[in-house]
């Protein structure tokens, strides 16, 4: 326990302040969004609808001790019935397809879909395939996209804040 | 080999063919494809590596099926080839004397329609039978996406165990945490699992019916997204089968920076699946730890590469991106920082009395069942399977000294222990490798010619397999994708019998299969 604490103590704080190009940080802002539009927190259920598990890697780096999303109230959630929204992943295996329309149902009103990824947006790589029922679009009202393959951790939290202001 | 040659080529094989120094091929008729298989699986103690069919039917009206062993001894892969007639689609199962290759059967069987006969489980892997129609296989040359629409639909049989006080417990497609889907049934008799079904293929996304008719370097790009988490181990694998097969020496400089790559690729997972393990038993600091180091780590695959995951990193014949002075002792310095990490997360780990109680006996993968089941790679090695193919093959290992990790016990403490030896020797192996980069070029431009041949690479999972044919237009005719995930998550099956539900989750992180890798 004691090595514990003095490891804790020597790493010190590794957040990083996530900074905004017009002088305030990102995180501080989207910290008082949340606060305002949700309750002080904005709860997200994540759903891999067929993805190649990159994009999982970044959303749980985002979630690290370094880029830290909890700490702006954004927090991921294991049962739809908590979610303000849905993360979508992949590029929609039509195995996945009862499954992310029964999470969909799941949740309570009002909710939102953001999708992440390239394969999300229009299946990316796996345009053509016999077995997709994707985009994402074509089964959900969506939202918010984020894009890349895979989108960096700093890029999810932005396109999360620029989404969550457009709210208000 | 001269003694395997003289058993098989005098009494078996039709054809022995040593097509590539490390790849021979016997081609033998129909009726002695099982004998043959059983002799080489006996003869070579060699699980069934990959096992996969093509079709042939333009060509010469025959569809083909190949068997694949592992001659440890030799340094070679031996593919056992047989023709399965157009107008009667079967052949012989190997299931009941080689259990390995059963997943493989059922994959040929939902894919290309041939029928294994004799194999007792028969039910379809990815092409749910909720979902698909039957009667249709994508991987027959002349199918038709848009004619799949419709037809009669099946419902899976999950093998049910029954009795008093017998109960079972779903879990998935859709799980708790931020991890792709995959579908678990316990059953149960008060606390402890006495069967746990795993139904996967919930990501299918016909990726190798999608590399048919790519360019080399369209499918190496898709190669990259098999498996998001391995993908340079996976691109390496199809870079290396398309250098093979077009005769492309690779430049010794671009071969250490490849060993480097995949070392740092190995670290990075192994970061995370040490975190994950902390964290399934609820043990934040180490959990919080790892995370740094993985993202470290992420953070300087980006600043050597331009690319978190190293992708784009391959190209044929050798690599993109080059490691100078200053990027070598950018590496140089970030590995001190993140040793210094790891040593630490290690210490806190084992000086945990409560967390290595967790782990010690839990989840035990017998040998002989790894054996029977050809888990191999990480899983494998922490149950005493000795095969990693950078002991057998790659020359660059060699001057390193290669040290492979070796588990006996195949509980969740030997897959921690092999992952924090790998860790460290991957440490050592970089920076080996840094030191002893050879000078020249790091890529060679040379022609892709048509043929087939197998590439591999020890990926931080264990071995991936691209048995790749590329047709006369350099395009590709049929690929080939084996992760060893395909295999190993029926060692997890087999692993959490007689534990309790709530070790499930650390049971699955230590072996740590890809979804994605699985379902293709």
């Amino acid at each position: 326990m004691i090595d514990i604490l003095r490891a804790r103590i020597a790493k010190g704080i590794l957040s990083q302040e996530i900074p905004l190009a017009d002088g305030d940080g990102l995180g501080q802002e989207l910290r008082t969004v949340i606060a305002k539009r949700f309750g002080r927190s904005f709860t997200i259920r994540e759903v891999d609808s067929g993805s190649c598990g990159a994009c999982e890697s970044e959303i749980i780096s985002a979630n690290n001790p370094i880029y830290d999303l909890q700490r702006f109230g954004v927090n991921f959630t294991a049962s739809p019935r908590h979610a303000d929204a849905m993360l979508v992943t992949g590029a929609l295996s039509k195995n996945m397809v009862l499954a992310l329309q029964r999470t969909y149902a799941a949740m309570p009103d009002p909710k939102w879909v953001i999708t992440l990824g390239d394969c999300a947006f229009d299946c990316g790589k796996f345009k053509g395939s016999y077995y997709l029922a994707g985009p994402i679009s074509k089964v959900l009202p969506v939202d918010l996209h984020i894009p890349g393959c895979p989108p960096e951790p700093i890029e999810i939290i932005k396109h999360l804040l620029v989404f969550l202001r457009q709210l208000k | 080999m001269e003694r395997k040659k003289n058993i098989f080529t005098d009494k078996l094989a039709d054809d022995f063919q040593e097509l590539y120094p490390d790849e021979a091929y016997m081609r033998v008729r129909p009726e002695k494809f099982r004998d043959t298989c059983l002799g080489l699986h006996k003869l070579l103690l060699s699980p069934v590596m990959t096992m996969f069919a093509c079709d042939r039917r333009r060509q010469n009206n025959t569809f083909s099926v190949t068997c694949a062993f592992l001659s440890r001894a030799d340094k070679k892969w031996i593919m056992v080839v047989t023709d399965v007639p157009a107008q009667s689609p079967a052949f012989v199962s190997l299931t009941k004397d080689i259990f390995s290759a059963h997943l493989f059967e059922r994959q040929i069987r939902e894919m290309f329609g041939l029928e294994p006969i004799g194999n007792p489980d028969i039910r379809a892997l990815h092409l749910h039978e909720e979902v698909w129609p039957k009667g249709f296989y994508p991987l027959r040359k002349d199918f038709k996406p848009g004619n799949a629409a419709s037809g009669p639909k099946d419902e899976y049989k999950f093998s049910r165990v029954q009795g008093e006080g017998v109960f079972e417990v779903p879990v998935g497609p859709v799980h708790a945490g931020i991890i792709s889907p995959g579908h678990f049934r316990f059953s149960v008799a008060g606390e402890p699992i006495i069967n746990l079904e795993i139904r996967l293929g919930f990501v299918h996304r016909g990726v190798e019916k999608l590399m048919e008719g790519k360019t080399i370097p369209d499918a190496l790009a898709l190669s990259e997204c098999v498996s998001g988490d391995a993908s340079f181990g996976h691109s390496l694998a199809f870079v290396q089968a398309a250098e093979k097969i077009s005769g492309i020496i690779v430049p010794l400089r671009a071969q250490g920076l490849r060993a480097i790559f995949l070392e740092l690729e190995r670290m990075y997972n192994h970061a995370a699946g040490l975190g994950g393990m902390a964290m399934d038993v609820g043990f934040s600091f180490p959990a919080a730890l790892a995370a740094v180091i993985k993202e470290n780590i992420l953070q300087l695959n980006k600043q050597l590469t331009a690319s978190r995951y190293l992708k784009g990193v391959n190209i044929v014949g050798g690599v993109s991106r080059d490691i100078g002075e200053s990027s070598a002792s950018l590496l140089r310095e970030r590995l001190k920082g993140i040793e210094k990490d790891f040593l630490r997360l290690r210490d806190i780990l084992e000086s945990s009395t409560s967390f290595m109680e967790r782990v010690d006996t839990t989840g035990y993968l017998r040998r002989n069942t790894a054996y029977d089941l050809g888990v191999i790679g990480l899983a494998g090695r922490s149950s005493g399977i000795e095969i990693d193919l950078r002991k057998f093959f790659g020359d660059i290992y060699k001057p390193a000294g290669f040290n492979m990790a070796i588990g006996r016990s195949g509980d969740v403490l030997a897959r921690l222990n092999v992952r924090l030896f790998e860790f460290e020797e991957s440490l050592r192996l970089i920076r080996y490798f840094v030191g002893h980069l050879a000078a020249g070029a790091c890529v060679a431009t040379q022609k892709i010619v048509p043929g087939y041949g197998l590439g591999y690479a020890e990926a931080w999972r264990g071995p991936v397999l691209y048995w790749l044919d590329i047709a006369e237009d350099g395009t590709i005719e049929r690929c080939k994708i084996t992760d060893p995930s395909f295999r190993g998550w029926q060692g997890l099956s087999y692993a959490v019998l007689g534990d309790i539900i709530p070790d499930f989750p650390l049971c699955n992180k230590s072996f740590d299969f890809s979804y994605a890798g699985n379902d293709l």
